[in-house]
């Protein structure tokens, strides 16, 4: 269904990408039937470089990350291809995909509920090490406590001996992240790593990523629901609506020349802290899963300012403008006036 | 931490200890009619024996004093002297403890290792095991013990004639052939309940957060149930297998009453159907204190497997 | 984050109960059937029995099953099935009235211990926990060896035993309760403690209560029907299921099983029941509060 290829958007070439997406389609039994969460998700990912992935509740990004990493729930039903390094993720199994998992990390949103409460922090960062790597426990120990820190904890000796709840929520978000890089990965699936701090610790958290990323190499797909947060630390940002993706544009030009109304009204949706403004701009309607919304046109005609007729008559393919894809069928008349006319 | 903890669990036991046995004296006053009527059963006593009972429980000295006394007498192993029997109380229950003992030992591994394991295989399997499980442990759950002791009478003593159907058997071998109907028959809600609860733990465990990241790091799927699902899981487990094996100490005489067995259980019956009070009085507190201690154990074991337990708060 | 579209008031009710009926499942409802037909039984199953079902007749002591009497005859030739229809009201008042009791007094006391939280709430949970040391049976023997033996005695026994495992499940969801904000919203706004809990916290807790009470129900049928079967509850000629295994053991190595086994089938099935529907109502309660 994409009339344009995913490339279409970058600056510079990296080299053959690591992670190439295309087509991903699915869909999730509930209630006896068959959900799609997913409608036809492609992008690609070069070595090095950080794509954000941008969108409300619902519009599929954390899916799209699970769907990666082969963490979604039994039952799922997976179209299209997923490659990592030319290999066919979908076809792997056994120590295949766990050689996979090792090249590939994930960062979660909430680090209380996803590291073992009953073992200790030395135990749950070494762990992978020790059983896949075969590592002596003292080695895997020292390589954790240099990890540590790098993430800004200091006395990482006494960490590892501590148990979780014994450290505060951004702490365990930095051994989250540090656990994830210890086994070397090439690809950092961060899925909303800071939405659970406070935005102190957020900002913190994101300076850290960032650092680590450029130091170690790593190519990353920065989840978030904040336009502005993904800008700051991706080079391109993908944005996500009802499953699909609605816009690829180069973070820097996100704001100011957004391709799709829906960029467009996520932008002007968020207060300017140096205006005042009488009433907050919010979208009319509220935010639609894939499976919700309406299959024989686009998914966000129903609350877009800018809807014509012919925006319902069939669903919009990916189209390539300069600089960018977007899902729109007016994306090149729109273009330019989209940021005056924001929501 | 942990000692700390270890030393709070025991204040409370203490304490809880101390008002059970104020509790349990007590009920001597609640009987109606004066103290000495209820020691006696409502029997006629000739004078000298009243005034040995006056004697032996200070029953003219105030309230207070004679709960001291008892106390005192308690702990040094002196419980009083049975109306019916004549005999020291203690001497009574030592001579029957052993059969009550290991018969809630009986049961109690039956339980564990049946009823955990039972849990952990439907658990972890969803499929034909795990209805089935859920069916029969339904049921199961449901007969009381001595439902399950006719039934099991029927079944194996009268019309297989695998097991012997009554009394305690004499030596180590026989006394277990003896004690296996009526273990099983303890056993069998218990055992239900353990599993039922056992399959619910392991299942949620499997679909928590944590378990996640451990698979998306790469690590082997058995090694992630053994120490990740099971570990945790072990934790609602033991609170359930601990309350049930602690109930089995007052179930046990249920048990003990159906297959005619000499326990503590089935003459505690006999005595509070005979208003021998002093006897109900000290098997209750020997009850009482050894459903204390398994609980004790059990917040124990908590505490060592939930590393949060200790660190504050209570144990539930 | 924008908001979600709002819905109607009705469609909401009726969600909720379609979703309690989903979660009951049909073997939820199947125990409801049978728990009826045992109150129904209870209330007037002496109307319904064939026979007299108090009228011994040795002559006709453990005839088995014949053509107008399906279940036979017990150890004192009374027909079993009217026996059973007859002792179902003794069966079921019994643990009813135990529940009513111990949910009476648990939810008081850790709605007390939850609202005032403090010194109110360790006192209480400190009582609570010495209680905990005492299992329902023994208090119960304890009971009947001072008062003697009957079936009132034994209950408000068990009703004491088990009340602090409904003040401990119920002080949990209380205390949750109690932390929402819209709680503090109301205090803020003047109202009292008994009016909050009566008319905030009590109905948002009421599917745990009622699914708490439906499966203790089951706990306190065993529990009766094993002091009487001790012969420390219900003493017969009282009609009762439990009293019935106890008469009738003997006939069991004689060879004549069918009166104790039928009282024994009656008191697994609606245990059975309302241990099955108790668990629906728990996830259901569960599910409600997410």
């Amino acid at each position: 269904m994409s009339a344009a290829a995913p490339t279409a958007g970058l600056d510079e070439a990296h080299g053959p990408p690591l992670l190439k997406v295309t087509g991903l389609t699915v869909k999730l039994p509930v209630d006896g039937t068959r959900r799609a969460v997913l409608r036809d998700v492609s992008l690609e990912l070069r070595p090095g470089e950080a794509l954000g992935l941008v969108g409300e509740s619902g519009s599929g990004k954390s899916m799209t990350a699970r769907a990666i990493d082969r963490l979604l729930p039994p039952g799922a039903q997976v179209d299209g291809m997923i490659t990592f390094d030319g290999q066919n993720v979908g076809a792997l199994s056994g120590a295949q995909l766990r050689a996979y998992r090792l090249q590939v990390a994930m960062v979660f949103q909430d680090p209380r509920a996803h590291v073992n409460p009953v073992r200790r922090i030395g135990d749950f960062m070494t762990e992978a090490l020790r059983t896949n790597r075969d590592l002596p426990a003292d080695e895997a120990r020292h390589r954790a406590i240099t990890v540590l820190g790098q993430v800004g904890i200091e006395d990482g000796d006494r960490r590892l001996r501590q148990y979780p709840h014994e450290l505060s929520g951004g702490m365990l978000q930095r051994v989250m992240i540090a656990a994830a890089l210890l086994t070397g990965p090439r690809l950092l699936l961060a899925d909303e790593p800071t939405t659970a701090l406070d935005v102190i610790t957020q900002s913190e958290m994101v300076a850290i990523l960032d650092d680590l990323r450029r130091d170690y190499g790593l190519a990353m797909l920065f989840i978030t629901h904040d336009l502005e947060l993904a800008a700051a630390i991706c080079d391109r940002t993908a944005v996500m609506y009802a499953g699909q993706i609605v816009e690829v544009r180069s973070s820097a030009r996100l704001h100011d020349d957004p391709l799709h109304p829906y960029t467009a009204a996520l932008a002007a949706a968020r207060p300017d802290i140096a205006m005042t403004v009488g009433r907050l701009r919010a979208i009319p309607g509220r935010p639609l899963s894939a499976f919700e919304a309406p299959t024989g046109e686009c998914a966000f005609a129903p609350r877009c300012a800018h809807v014509q007729d012919a925006c319902r008559s069939t669903p919009p393919p990916l189209i390539g403008l300069a600089g960018g894809l977007s899902r729109c069928i007016r994306a090149h008349e729109l273009r330019g006036r989209l940021e005056a006319a924001g929501a | 931490m942990l000692i700390r903890f270890l030393l709070r669990r025991l204040v409370t036991l203490a304490a809880s200890l101390l008002i059970a046995s104020f509790v349990i004296f007590a009920a001597l006053y609640l009987a109606p009619g004066s103290p000495l009527a209820a020691l006696s059963g409502g029997r006629t006593l000739p004078p000298a024996s009243i005034r040995v009972l006056e004697a032996r429980y200070h029953l003219n000295d105030s309230f207070p004093v004679q709960y001291w006394d008892w106390l005192r007498g308690a702990l040094h192993g002196d419980l009083g002297v049975s109306i019916v029997l004549r005999e020291n109380v203690s001497a009574l229950i030592a001579s029957r403890i052993w059969t009550t003992a290991g018969l809630v030992l009986y049961a109690a591994i039956l339980i564990v290792l049946l009823g955990i394991g039972l849990g952990i295989v439907a658990g972890l399997r969803p499929g034909l095991l795990d209805t089935s499980t859920l069916v029969l442990t339904a049921v199961a759950a449901a007969i009381p013990a001595f439902v399950a002791a006719i039934m099991l009478i029927l079944a194996f003593a009268v019309q297989l004639r695998w097991f012997p159907v009554l009394g305690n058997g004499t030596g180590f071998l026989d006394n277990v052939r003896h004690f296996t109907l009526p273990a099983v028959a303890l056993a069998v809600s218990s055992l239900a309940i353990v599993a039922r609860v056992t399959r619910a733990a392991v299942r949620e465990e499997q679909g928590r957060d944590h378990v996640q990241t451990a698979i998306s790091r790469g690590i082997p799927v058995r090694r992630v149930i053994l120490r990740h699902v099971l570990r945790n899981a072990a934790i609602p487990v033991t609170t359930i297998a601990g309350v049930t094996v602690a109930s089995l100490i007052a179930l046990a005489a249920v048990v003990e009453v159906a297959f005619s067995l000499n326990g503590l259980g089935a003459y505690l019956v006999a005595s509070a159907q005979d208003k021998d009070l002093a006897v109900v009085q000290g098997i209750s507190l020997v009850l009482v204190a050894a459903f204390v201690v398994v609980n004790l154990i059990v917040d124990l074991l908590y505490a060592v497997l939930d590393p949060r337990v200790a660190a504050g708060g209570r144990a539930r | 984050m924008t908001t979600p579209a709002t819905d109607a008031w009705p469609a909401q009710r009726r969600g909720r109960r379609a979703a309690m009926l989903r979660a009951i499942g049909p073997l939820g409802i199947v125990s409801a059937v049978v728990i009826v037909v045992a109150i129904i039984a209870a209330v007037a199953g002496g109307w319904f029995a064939p026979d007299n079902p108090d009228l011994p007749n040795l002559s006709l002591s453990f005839v088995g099953s014949t053509a107008g009497h399906l279940l036979g005859y017990d150890f004192e030739g009374r027909d079993v099935l009217s026996r059973l229809l007859a002792g179902a009201q003794s069966s079921m008042l019994g643990p009813i009235a135990v529940v009513c009791m111990s949910m009476a007094g648990g939810t008081l006391l850790a709605l007390v211990a939850a609202w005032r939280r403090g010194i109110t709430d360790t006192v209480i949970s400190s009582c609570l926990d010495i209680l905990f040391a005492f299992p329902g049976i023994l208090l119960a023997v304890l009971a009947a060896a001072v008062f003697g033996a009957g079936l009132w005695a034994a209950a408000i026994a068990l009703s004491v035993a088990y009340t602090p495992y409904v003040a401990r499940v119920l002080r949990g969801a209380a205390l949750k309760e109690r932390s929402l904000p819209y709680v503090a919203a109301l205090e803020v706004q003047g109202a009292s403690g008994t009016a909050i809990c009566r008319s905030h916290i009590v109905p948002n807790v009421l599917p745990l209560i009622v699914a708490q009470a439906t499966t203790m129900i089951g706990y306190a049928m065993v529990d009766l029907a094993a002091i009487s079967f001790l012969g420390l509850g219900v003493e017969p000629p009282t009609p009762n299921w439990g009293v019935m295994i106890f008469e009738n053991e003997v006939g069991i190595p004689q060879g004549y099983p069918l009166p104790a086994l039928a009282a024994g089938t009656c008191i697994v099935l609606v245990v059975v029941a309302f241990n099955v529907l108790g668990e629906r109502l728990f996830t259901y309660a569960q599910a409600v509060r997410r």
